[in-house]
Parts: C-alpha cells; sequence; structure tokens
C-alpha cells in the first residue's frame, strides 16, 4: 500500500488473500483493541500458511493454543495444586487467557465453543482482564488477549458463537484459495511491533470520518456498533504502521474494506444507476431517513470508503447479496442455544461428600484439602509425637471427597403439526392457537419444546428442541399450509427426534395434530392406499420407541378410523374442541401435565 | 438504562435491574462505570463487609471508600460468591477462619452479573435469595456466619441466548431494554467518544470528570429527599388500577411502582409523585411482569403504555375536579 496516494475511481477489489494478510498485520499491531481474527476456512496448507505469516507477524514465538473443550481451571486460571502442595499454600495458577496477555491465543474448532465458554472469553476480551474467583482464590489477572478464531464450521448451523464473533474485529475466509494464490504481500512501512509502539501518538478519527464509517457500516446493513468501532480502530493501526500520526482518508477506506467489507449483509443501492430494479432493498437500519441524507451530501470520502468497501466484498458474499439473499443479522441461533442447553445438562454440581473415587465418582481435590486443612497442625503433632517422618500434608482417607451432580431430565414436547391442505382448510388457525396456548405453558413449566411440520411431500424439523420458545412460536405463526398430508413422514420425524432426545437423557412427548388422514407415502408418492399401509408400520413402530404420544384431532368431524390410529400407536386420543377459549385452555392444561407425568426420575 | 440505574441507586429498596439489550450496545461499560459516578460511602477501615461506622457504633477507624461495584465472573465458583474457609489460613497455620466471598465485598454497593442466563442455576437461586433478604447466611464446613449482603442486583442478557425463568425475572425491580442506535448521528458519536479514549483514555476521563460530579450530586440530593417524598393517595390509585388494567400478578409490581416513582420524583426534585413520574417508571418496572401473554415480549411496552394512557386519562379528570375526589 502506498498509504499517501488518495484513491482515485473506482479500487481494485481486494482479494481474499491480500485481505487476510491485511488481517494479520493488523492483529499483530493491536491484538486486544481488534479482539483478533476470525478465520473461517477447513485445515489446510493455505490456513497453515496464513498462520505462519501470523506468527511471524506476531514476534515469531509460537502463539499458545486453547482446544474448544477447554476448561475454566485451564482457561480461567485456579489453585496450582502441584505447587501448592509443595509451597504449603495456596498457589495461583493464570489461565490461557491471562498468560496469553498482550499476544494472540489461537482457538481450534471454534465452531464447536459451548456458549457458556464464549461468554468467558467474551468477558476478557471486553475488560481485558481475567477476575478469577475459584476454589477459595481470588486474583485479577491482566490479559489484553486478541483471539484467532479457526472456525471450520460449514453452513451457518455451525458457526463461532455470535457472542464471540460479533467482538472479534477481523473476520477472513480462506476457503476456495490455492497456495498459488497466496503470492502478493501486503506494503507496510513498519513492522507490527514497531507499529503497536506508535499506536498511541496516533490522533483521533476527524468527524467526517467516523462518519463515513458509520453510513458505509448502515447501508452495508452492519447493525452493531461495534463494527465500526474496529474499523476506527483498524484505521489507527494503519495509520502507526505507515508511521504516520494522522489519520489518512486512504486508512480509512482500506480499514472499511478490511473490517466492514466481510460483515455486509445487504447492498447499499447503487449511486445513480438506471437498472436498480436488480439491486435488493436496504434493510430497515439502513433507513430511509440516513440514506437519503448521505447521497445528498455527497461528500467524496463517504464515496471513497463506500467503493473501497464494495469492491472488497468477497465474492460468494457479494453473488449472495446481488442474487437478494439478505443475510439475518444473527441467523438462527439454533447452535447457541442447543450448546447452552448441553452444558446445563451435563448435571449440575450439587457439592460433595465423603467417599473413594471410584465407581466413576471424581474426586473434588480441593474439597478433599479443605477437609484436611484444618487438622494439619494437629496431625503434624501427632505424627511428630509417635516419632515418624512426616510429610508436609497429612490427607487422611477420611479426608477424600468426591464430586456429586445432579442431571437434571427436563421433558420435551414435540409438535407436529399437520400442515396439508386438508389440515389447512378446515382448522390449521385454530391448531396454531392450540399449539401456542401449550407453548405458554411450556414456558412457565420450562419445558422444552420442538416443532416438526409436514405438508407436501415431506416432514420438516422446524425448530429442534430449545427453551427459546419465541422462535417457536414466530415460525410457527408463519407456518404456510396446503398440499397433500405426508403423515407417515411427519410421525417419523417426530419419533426420530424423540428418540433422540430421550438419548440425551430428556422425556420427549410428541403432540401430533393431524386429522388422520394420510395421503403420501414413505417415499414421498401420492397414492392413498400404499399411505395407509405404510401408517399401519409406522403405528406399530412408533408404539414400541415408546416414545409418549398424543393425538389430537383436528378433523371436522372426529372419526374412528383417527380414534383406532391412536390406539396402534399406544397414544392418547384427544379431539380437537371448536375454538373456544376454555376447551383449548383445558386442553393445554391436560397436556402440559401429560409431560409433567412423562417425566421419569433419572 | 441509565435513568432505571439511577432509580435502583437512590432506592436500594427497589430491587435489581435487569437489562435486556442488543450486542455491543455497552450494557456492560455502562454498569462498569457506575462506580465512579456515585457518591463514595463511609466505612469501617479494613472492614470486609463495607459496614457503616454508625451501625457499628462507629469507635473504630473509619475510611472513605468508593462504592463497590463487583463484578461476577462467569466462571466463579459458589465458595468465592458466598465466602468459604479461608484455605490459606487453614494450610498454613492450621487455623479455621472465614474468608468472605464476593457477597460481602458487595455490600451497600452492586453486584453485576453479565450474561444473568448463563450462570449456573443454583448460584442465581442463591443471589435472588439473599438480595431479597439483605443477608448472607453461611453454613458450611463446620462454620455458621452471617453477614449483611444488601446490595443492588444488576443483571444483563441477550433475549436471544435463551430465556430467564419468569420467578427469576419477577425478582429483579426495574426491567429496560436496550437497542442499538438507529440514528447516524448518535452512532458517529458513540464511535468518537471511544476513539478518543482509545487515544487518551486519562484526558477522557478528567474531560467527563465535571458530568460525573453533577450526576453524583443529583443523587446524594434525591437520596436524602426520599424520604420526604410525599406518595399521594391519589397517585397510588392509579398505580392501582393500572396494574389491575395490566393483570400484573401479585402486589410486588405495585411495591416496585411506587418506589420507583417515588425514587424517580426525588431525582426530578419533585415535592410529590405525580403522573409524570409514574409515566416514566411504569414500563421498566412492569414491562416483565405481564404473565398474560409470556411470549410476546415485544409488545409488552406497547401494553403498558396504552393502559397507561387509559388509566391516567382517567386519572387527570379527576384531578380535575378535587371536590369529588374529597366528596368520596
Amino acid at each position: 500500500m502506498t498509504p499517501d496516494t488518495p484513491l482515485h475511481g473506482a479500487p481494485a477489489p481486494m482479494t481474499p488473500w491480500t485481505r487476510a494478510q491485511w488481517a494479520a498485520h493488523l492483529a499483530a499491531v493491536d491484538p486486544h483493541g481488534l479482539g483478533g481474527v476470525l478465520v473461517r476456512a477447513w485445515a489446510g496448507p493455505v490456513r497453515d500458511l496464513w498462520l505462519e505469516e501470523l506468527t511471524l507477524a506476531a514476534g515469531g514465538a509460537p502463539l499458545a493454543k486453547v482446544p474448544s473443550g477447554v476448561d475454566d481451571q485451564r482457561l480461567l486460571g485456579g489453585l496450582d495444586l502441584t505447587a501448592t502442595l509443595t509451597a504449603g499454600r495456596p498457589v495461583l495458577q493464570p489461565g490461557l487467557l491471562a498468560q496469553a496477555d498482550g499476544s494472540l491465543l489461537v482457538v481450534v474448532m471454534a465452531e464447536r465453543l459451548q456458549s457458556g465458554l464464549a461468554a468467558r472469553m467474551a468477558a476478557v476480551l471486553d475488560r481485558g482482564s481475567v477476575a478469577v474467583e475459584r476454589d477459595g482464590l481470588s486474583a485479577v489477572h491482566s490479559a489484553c488477549t486478541g483471539l484467532v478464531m479457526l472456525d471450520e464450521g460449514q453452513g451457518d448451523e455451525e458457526r463461532v458463537p455470535d457472542a464471540l464473533s460479533e467482538r472479534c474485529g477481523l473476520w477472513i475466509g480462506l476457503d476456495g484459495l490455492s497456495v498459488r494464490d497466496c503470492v502478493a504481500g501486503i506494503d507496510v512501512v513498519l513492522s507490527p511491533l514497531q507499529a503497536r509502539h506508535r499506536l498511541r501518538l496516533v490522533a483521533p478519527a476527524s468527524a467526517a470520518q467516523v462518519e463515513a464509517l458509520c453510513a458505509t457500516a448502515a447501508m452495508f446493513g452492519v447493525e452493531s456498533p461495534r463494527a465500526a468501532l474496529f474499523a476506527v480502530r483498524a484505521a489507527r493501526a494503519l495509520c502507526a504502521s505507515a508511521g504516520r500520526t494522522t489519520i489518512s482518508d486512504a486508512d480509512i477506506a482500506l480499514a472499511a474494506a478490511i473490517v466492514l467489507a466481510p460483515r455486509a449483509t445487504c447492498l447499499p443501492p447503487p449511486p445513480q444507476d438506471p437498472d436498480t430494479e436488480e439491486a435488493p432493498p436496504p434493510p430497515p437500519e439502513a433507513s430511509s431517513d440516513t440514506d437519503p441524507d448521505s447521497q445528498m451530501q455527497d461528500a467524496p470520502l463517504e464515496d471513497q470508503v463506500l467503493d473501497a468497501t464494495r469492491a472488497a466484498l468477497p465474492q460468494d458474499l457479494l453473488a449472495a447479496l446481488s442474487a437478494g439473499a439478505v443475510r439475518t443479522a444473527s441467523p438462527r441461533d439454533v447452535q447457541g442455544a442447543g450448546a447452552r442447553l448441553k452444558s446445563l445438562r451435563r448435571g449440575r454440581s450439587i457439592g460433595t461428600r465423603c467417599g473413594r473415587p471410584a465407581n466413576g465418582h471424581r474426586l473434588a481435590l480441593v474439597e478433599s484439602l479443605r477437609a484436611a486443612a484444618p487438622w494439619q497442625a494437629l496431625r503434624a503433632r501427632e505424627v511428630a509425637a509417635a516419632g515418624r517422618e512426616g510429610a508436609r500434608i497429612h490427607i487422611r482417607p477420611s479426608d477424600l471427597q468426591v464430586r456429586r451432580h445432579e442431571s437434571r431430565t427436563s421433558s420435551t414436547i414435540i409438535f407436529c403439526v399437520d400442515a396439508s391442505g386438508s389440515a389447512a382448510f378446515a382448522r390449521l388457525a385454530e391448531v396454531k392457537g392450540a399449539v401456542e396456548l401449550v407453548l405458554g405453558q411450556a414456558y412457565a413449566a420450562r419445558t422444552q419444546v420442538a416443532l416438526v411440520a409436514f405438508r407436501g411431500t415431506g416432514a420438516e424439523v422446524l425448530v429442534p428442541p430449545t427453551r427459546s420458545l419465541v422462535r417457536a412460536r414466530r415460525l410457527l405463526s408463519g407456518l404456510p399450509g396446503g398440499g397433500p398430508t405426508p403423515l407417515v413422514a411427519g410421525i417419523e420425524a417426530a419419533v426420530a427426534l424423540g428418540l433422540a432426545e430421550k438419548t440425551k437423557g430428556n422425556t420427549p412427548l410428541i403432540l401430533l395434530l393431524s386429522d388422520g388422514r394420510g395421503n403420501v407415502a414413505r417415499d414421498g408418492t401420492p397414492g392413498r392406499a400404499q399411505a395407509a399401509a405404510d401408517l399401519k408400520d409406522t403405528a406399530a413402530r412408533t408404539a414400541r420407541s415408546g416414545v409418549a404420544m398424543v393425538l389430537v384431532d383436528t378433523a371436522r368431524w372426529p372419526g374412528q378410523e383417527t380414534q383406532a390410529l391412536a390406539a396402534s400407536m399406544g397414544a392418547r386420543y384427544v379431539p380437537l374442541p371448536f375454538a373456544d377459549g376454555a376447551a383449548m385452555g383445558a386442553l393445554a392444561g391436560s397436556l402440559t401435565a401429560d409431560a409433567a407425568t412423562a417425566r421419569v426420575p433419572a | 438504562m441509565k435513568r432505571a440505574i439511577l432509580i435502583a441507586a437512590t432506592d436500594p429498596k427497589v430491587g435489581g435491574v435487569m437489562v435486556f439489550g442488543d450486542r455491543g450496545t455497552g450494557k456492560s461499560t455502562a454498569v462498569r462505570g457506575l462506580a465512579g459516578l456515585l457518591p463514595p460511602i463511609k466505612v469501617v477501615a479494613g472492614d470486609p463487609y463495607n459496614r457503616d461506622p454508625a451501625e457499628l457504633d462507629g469507635r473504630s477507624a473509619t475510611a472513605t471508600v468508593p462504592v463497590p461495584v463487583v463484578d461476577l465472573p462467569l466462571g466463579a465458583t459458589e465458595d468465592r460468591v458466598v465466602g468459604a474457609l479461608d484455605i490459606e489460613k487453614a494450610l498454613t497455620k492450621g487455623e479455621k477462619a472465614f474468608e468472605p466471598g464476593l457477597l460481602a465485598r458487595a455490600n451497600r454497593g452492586f453486584l453485576y452479573i453479565d450474561e444473568v442466563n448463563l450462570l449456573e442455576d443454583h448460584l442465581v437461586d442463591l443471589l435472588i435469595d439473599v438480595a431479597a433478604s439483605g443477608e448472607n447466611i453461611v453454613e458450611r464446613e463446620g462454620l455458621s456466619i452471617r453477614h449483611p449482603a444488601r446490595f443492588v442486583l444488576i443483571g444483563s442478557g441477550n433475549p436471544e441466548e435463551g430465556d430467564l425463568r419468569p420467578q427469576l425475572l419477577d425478582r429483579f425491580g426495574l426491567s429496560v431494554d436496550v437497542r442499538t442506535p438507529t440514528d447516524l448521528a448518535q452512532r458517529v458519536e458513540v464511535i468518537r467518544r471511544c476513539d478518543a479514549y482509545d487515544h487518551d483514555a486519562a484526558g477522557f476521563v478528567a474531560s467527563w470528570k465535571a458530568r460525573d460530579k453533577a450526576i453524583a450530586r443529583q443523587l446524594t440530593k434525591a437520596r436524602k429527599a426520599l424520604h420526604s417524598v410525599d406518595v399521594p393517595t391519589a397517585a397510588l390509585e392509579t398505580m392501582a388500577r393500572l396494574c389491575m388494567a395490566l393483570g400484573a400478578d401479585g402486589l410486588r409490581g405495585e411495591l416496585t411502582l411506587m418506589r420507583a416513582a417515588r425514587a424517580c420524583a426525588a431525582l426530578d426534585g419533585a415535592a410529590a409523585v405525580g403522573a409524570d413520574q409514574i409515566r416514566s417508571v411504569a414500563a421498566m418496572a412492569l414491562r416483565h411482569r405481564l404473565r398474560r401473554d409470556v411470549l410476546d415480549d415485544t409488545g409488552s411496552t406497547a401494553r403498558i403504555d396504552r393502559a397507561l394512557d387509559e388509566v391516567l386519562g382517567t386519572a387527570s379528570q379527576m384531578q380535575a375536579s378535587p371536590h369529588l375526589v374529597a366528596a368520596e
């Protein structure tokens, strides 16, 4: 880069590798201020090459690594037992985050981080220090750390928890690059470490510069204020790297290209282009009062920043955005919610009790030491009196403590909703009403819910088991109706989900809302006869699976046939009352009670 | 959010504040900045519980310290929260001594929990219990200790990460929702201030000192005035009618509303609680207590506004004809 040359005309598109190199450089200049780098790429030579560059930029020493399943003790710090025993007084061992103070920490397989861990890391990124309040110790360690998160996730389902990716300033993607692409270098005057010392000398960005960044962020649908802040910090790091003390407009444009472009969720309306029909409408946050304003001002800096950002949009993102796909700011947050529940389900610790660490019981070391501690002086005297050589610490079998866990089983209500044409015409609205009533009660009882809908040729799990009922409700209310009735597929999807819940230690209850008139066979072909045969088979298997089920008959005229189906599945049969608030409420009550009685003690 | 925290600081009896908000809206930053705003308190020198010298028949030496704002980190273990055997003393001297935990440190101040929904259930239950009783009772490892733990609980969370149990929400006095500013000028200002702070932290703090002091003064005055603020019967009736119209369960809502309105009046320098105060605190005191439609959280503020308009409409009519009220 030649930072003093102002940008004229449309800037050349930024290649992914250039961005990656800038990211490595900037992360090394200001590890904590920029939060680190989010690397979305599979393991491979390109990623290794980039990590090498990053290591070099950060000073050459190998970077510390955090495995994604790290525990609190290792991450945040805790009592160092060996040292404590040797020293005879408590010794605190700093965690990985504190050890990497002033440098970068690599998180491998970051897409598998549980949200509890992610929140701990996020807090450290926010504060620049780790507060240790563990094992009877209390300390604060400085931890001005940046995180390099290696995200190998696929698609939207598997990704770094939002709380962390949001706090990570630099996003790069290396997929689709080959080693041959990784030749071009970037042009900087000072090394990252030299630049780091000059960061404080750089004067704050001017109002116009900050405004240009914020306006660009708004136009690309980047909602979080953190993004613009990272862009300002990146500009400062760029300025320091060039050995200057005043941020130039070129710094701002480049910073926007590096920080803002990968976060774009929509394309800004093309300036004075006749073919605006192709352009997707700006999302509400790029609200109409900001857009015309900024266009009317016609600030050249703003255009520069905008152009630079547009030119830096990653190719795949650009394609998706021009196709009109507007990425939501927080796409289906399945992963975060699910991970959190998993961590809860590991069983909460309900203290310790005396006992030997056997039969799968884990020794509670600190508690054991605690139990032994008060007697040390006494035991030392006893040992001395008996004339034996004493160890420094006297632990008797009676001191040993083991952990106790309480694994909670929670119940999961799986709604299996018939959204086919026959149901839609008759009573889909009423079904939605009934489901909402049950949802309300499930909320109070803290049960999890899942939503399976079937129509057309197959069934779909719309909401995997979650406690976030808001999402279940939103999806339900937007559920379209119509098409044939793949009842078999619906039941099978729900039972499969129910069995999965069972293996996790939860108690599932399937709530099947249908008129029982399936007309699509298991393989998706229409035909009442084959469908009926498949249904018989599925019903028998459902009964054997042992998953509790309630069949709510939604037909206008509840019939014998559906009742027989319920019996063959071992399900409770309930005809859906006609839209009558009290009857619906009673139904919801009895269903929730069902879920409660289905609860089996672990 | 600022107002809610100031109200809770004026009258700790209001109960804690729960802050919901989008990512990156500076929830945590705002709470952590609180210590600098509040007028310092007098404590017994070296007392681990920050007790007021007046409470201890003050013969001991006193010290003036900033109001404690204790941050409860997510990885904290229970023994550090409630306090436990002092492991160092036990190891080195063979003594049984109590080492106070975070609850002791937070006495007479604030306890802040970021991401309440990620904190372990048993810790949350414990905190709520202590916050309500104002006393921490430790019965473990042969220790039996009770010490004062009066603090304002401030929680923050992101609703997208999962819901909070309604029982838990109800224990927070006030609840506020922080949104990302959508106005360009505001966003620019936020970024500029952050940038200025990055550049010269000490200078930035100095330049805002005067405003911080002004808030501290306002707060000191409000605390003094709190006991003399009058809550007229008409205002109480308005609050009761508002709660009935909204179908909020229990009396906690009304109590909180009353206390918050009084604190708000004290902050405003008003002599009595009027319609303005009720209007400004109703949403934060009630929005998390509406049980009827728990799933529809976004709509609850709007519902409160509507109910306010109805109830305050009738109330102002009544005030307009005072002899009518007198006749009743």
